[in-house]
């Protein structure tokens, strides 16, 4: 397939978009605006995750695609067959086989090493669009920390509910400086986010990038009488028996039956043929 | 302690031509501690246009008022504002209140201005009121819905409060019955044997002549009746 | 004393209109100034211009601050100005609906401020909302109902506990009794006045309302064109006036 640069995206856009990486590195939570590109797929699909990782690759990575945990999903298969097709690199589904992995909604629960990247799909880089709507005053709030109203919102969750009823996109404060959207992930993968791997967010539509580079200090918001809680479904893995891991709630006839299994397909299978 | 020199007061009418009405020329009179006096005068002659420069109420054109060292003529507003909180009473004779407030916080608030404890301040409110007969039952309620001799003895107590070192009282007897006008005119003479410097109008002959020292006729200080 | 404001010759034109033109003056601790003028008489540009929300085209703000002593507040960075303006200062609207985010609750509207400084305890934020609630004439069972189901005076009430909370020095209020009933006014005044006086405020008031300044205000500023034209003693000002237009203004009340 010699119609293809290496990795779809012409050299041009590939430096413009590693120069806007290393802005998100050098100033980690802060989300660089980039140049997106159209891509072959529809905005929601990956398309900023798709432009990073095309940026990050090189011929020798190996590259892991994961929608909500798993491997096998429409979203996550089409993504790895656009990289196999377009650079020819290797693939594969396990998590710590991988130099590069991109996500959607999910962190693998096999801890991350120094020698991988991770890429989220991110839809709403912005944390505070929800209570700012104008991208002026956001943008400002962040150059000044002016970050009561984040709290404003957990605290009229905890008014409301008893206690911060936000499950995902949990917002963090990166480095004591900025204030970031984690992408859509549950809120029990945010102790993940202080990794040994470089953490990248590409949001395509929105057109921004921003970064956490390895060992970042990654704290959850919340209030000193309503500490951060991670929570998980009281369950452990119906198919390999994890008390740990993040679980997906399977429906399995038309009677309600339901049955509790990890969400990361490749470390529940792992768990599974070990133990057989 | 009440020094008035030379006074002088014109009103401009912008509106009416410019006009330029002189009220008040050549004042001079003194006011000693624990001295009553009276302005007299026909009505219209100027004596509640005295009391009101006096006050720092109406700016004076010329001369000079002192009262308590301080020129009232030149001093800055927030140096009067002090001068009223501290020196300076006037019981004038209609009541102004903020709406909704209660009467025994109308009474106690030159105390609370001057920021003296609320239960030492609620404390004279309530003696005060007592000595004016005014009911309890009407102490939690505002005094703007009382009768007219009600509101003037309201206006009394609150005058009274705080003991000024200077007072300035515009018709305190009128519309009392005997009894009040006793009690205002002993507080009063309490007042003055506390050292109080007095500037009075008296339309009531017999309190002028019990509690005034000297009368000061204004229209000396009229131009054109003079 | 060293003043808590002190404005000189600020002046802020609209292209060849004029917004306000050369005003001067000081506040000192404890005063209520009022400002008064028709509509378009630039005192709500003054205002703005105090408070920066507006940037004047000449002259100076000297604020004094808690830690650093009298600053011109034009000549400071916007994270100190805005810092201010959640600490020491404090801006009540004429509409309510500009001064209160109407989507939360009224705790969340009075906990901003404690947050935006720095208050992560729900507990404490919790019970400075109730206390303040109270203060302000609200019940605490209203505590976590949104401001779009009060009324327009309950919505005013809260926009100042609001602002009140961080305990400022200084209160900028625009109109602060604009739209309202009149017993509402009365209310609503008389709890300023209390507030003011307890707490030991700073105010100042901008209105048309000659009868607020009268009860609220201990010193006036009566403006035309852009320009002060008239200033002393509220009483002073309202009973004794010098100028043509304020002789005018007065005059022009109607009596009840």
């Amino acid at each position: 397939m010699t119609e293809y640069n290496f990795a779809y995206l012409d050299e041009q856009t590939k430096r413009m978009i590693r120069r806007a990486i290393l802005k998100g590195v050098a100033v980690p939570g802060y989300q660089v605006p980039f140049a997106s590109r159209e891509m072959p797929m529809p905005y929601g699909w990956g398309t900023g995750g798709v432009q990073v990782s095309a940026a990050c690759l090189t011929p020798e990575d190996t590259l892991k695609v994961i929608d909500q945990g798993a491997d096998d999903t429409t979203n996550a298969v089409s993504i790895r067959k656009f990289f196999e097709k377009t650079a020819q690199i290797a693939v594969t589904e396990k998590t710590a086989e991988a130099t590069i992995i991109q996500t959607r909604h999910r962190i693998p629960e096999t801890l991350l090493t120094e020698d991988q990247i991770l890429v989220y799909q991110v839809p709403m880089p912005e944390p505070l669009r929800f209570l700012e709507p104008s991208e002026v005053e956001t943008r400002k709030m962040h150059a000044l920390q002016d970050y009561g109203l984040m709290h404003v919102k957990l605290y009229e969750d905890i008014a409301r509910h008893g206690e911060i009823a936000t499950a995902y996109s949990y917002p963090v404060m990166v480095e004591d400086r900025y204030v970031m959207s984690p992408s859509p992930i549950p809120k029990f993968d945010n102790p993940k986010l202080e990794s040994a791997a470089l953490q990248l967010f590409g949001a395509g539509r929105e057109q921004r990038i921003y970064a956490v580079p390895p060992h970042t200090r990654v704290v959850s918001l919340d209030f000193e009488d309503h500490p951060f809680d991670p929570s998980k479904a009281p369950h452990p893995c119906a198919l390999c028996g994890a008390e740990d891991t993040y679980l997906d709630e399977v429906i399995t006839d038309d009677a309600g039956t339901r049955m509790f299994v990890c969400s990361d397909t490749d470390y529940c299978g792992a768990r599974c043929e070990a133990a057989a | 302690m009440i020094h008035v020199e030379n006074l002088a007061k014109n009103f401009t009418l912008h509106n009416q031509g410019g006009a330029v009405i002189p009220v008040i020329a050549g004042a001079g009179f003194e006011v000693a501690p624990g001295e009553c006096v009276a302005l007299t005068g026909e009505s219209g002659a100027g004596k509640s246009t005295v009391m009101r420069i006096l006050y720092g109420n109406y700016l004076a054109q010329g001369g000079a008022v002192r009262i308590g060292g301080l020129d009232i003529t030149r001093a800055e507003p927030r140096e009067i504002l002090a001068l009223r909180r501290e020196t300076l009473g006037y019981v004038s004779q209609f009541l102004r209140v903020v709406p909704r407030v209660p009467t025994i916080e109308v009474v106690a608030e030159p105390l609370l201005a001057l920021g003296q404890r609320e239960d030492v301040a609620l404390a004279r409110a309530r003696d005060l009121l007592t000595r004016l007969r005014i009911p309890e039952r009407l102490w939690a309620l505002s005094p703007t819905t009382f009768s007219g001799g009600e509101q003037q003895r309201v206006n009394i107590a609150r005058g009274f409060a705080h003991r000024y070192p200077a007072l300035l009282l515009d018709e305190p007897t009128a519309s009392l019955d005997a009894t009040n006008r006793e009690t205002v005119l002993s507080l009063i003479e309490e007042a003055k044997a506390g050292g109080a410097a007095i500037v009075g109008i008296f339309h009531d002959l017999e309190a002028r002549a019990r509690v005034a020292d000297r009368e000061i006729d204004v229209a000396a200080f009229t131009p054109g009746l003079s | 004393m060293t003043p808590l404001l002190e404005v000189q010759a600020l002046t802020k034109g609209y292209g060849g209109r004029i917004g306000c033109s050369d005003v001067s003056f000081t506040l000192y601790p404890g005063e209520v100034l009022g400002i008064v003028g028709e509509s378009g008489s630039g005192k709500s540009t003054l205002l703005n211009c105090l408070a920066g929300h507006l940037a004047p085209d000449a002259g100076r703000v000297i604020f004094d601050t808690r830690a650093d002593g009298p600053r011109d507040v034009l000549a400071m960075s916007e994270p100190e100005r805005r810092m201010l303006g959640r600490t020491d200062w404090a801006f009540v609207h004429q509409n309510p609906r500009d001064g209160l985010r109407m989507r939360i609750s009224a705790g969340g509207n009075v906990g901003e401020r404690l947050m935006a400084v720095g208050a992560r305890h729900y507990g404490d934020i919790r019970a400075q909302a109730v206390d303040w609630l109270g203060r302000v004439e609200i019940s605490d069972s209203r505590i976590d109902d949104r401001p779009s189901a009060f009324s327009g005076g309950m919505q005013q009430r809260l926009q100042i506990a609001r602002n009140l909370v961080t305990g400022p020095r200084l209160v900028f209020m625009d109109e602060p009794t604009g739209g309202l009933d009149v017993s509402v006014q009365a209310r609503l005044l008389d709890l300023i006045r209390g507030l003011v006086r307890r707490m030991g405020l700073s105010a100042i008031v901008v209105t048309h309302d000659l009868a607020v300044v009268r009860l609220l205000a201990d010193r006036l500023m009566v403006m035309k064109d852009g320009r002060v034209i008239e200033t002393g003693l509220t009483d002073q000002v309202l009973d004794d006036p010098q100028a043509a237009y304020t002789q005018l203004l007065v005059s022009s009340v109607l009596q009840v």
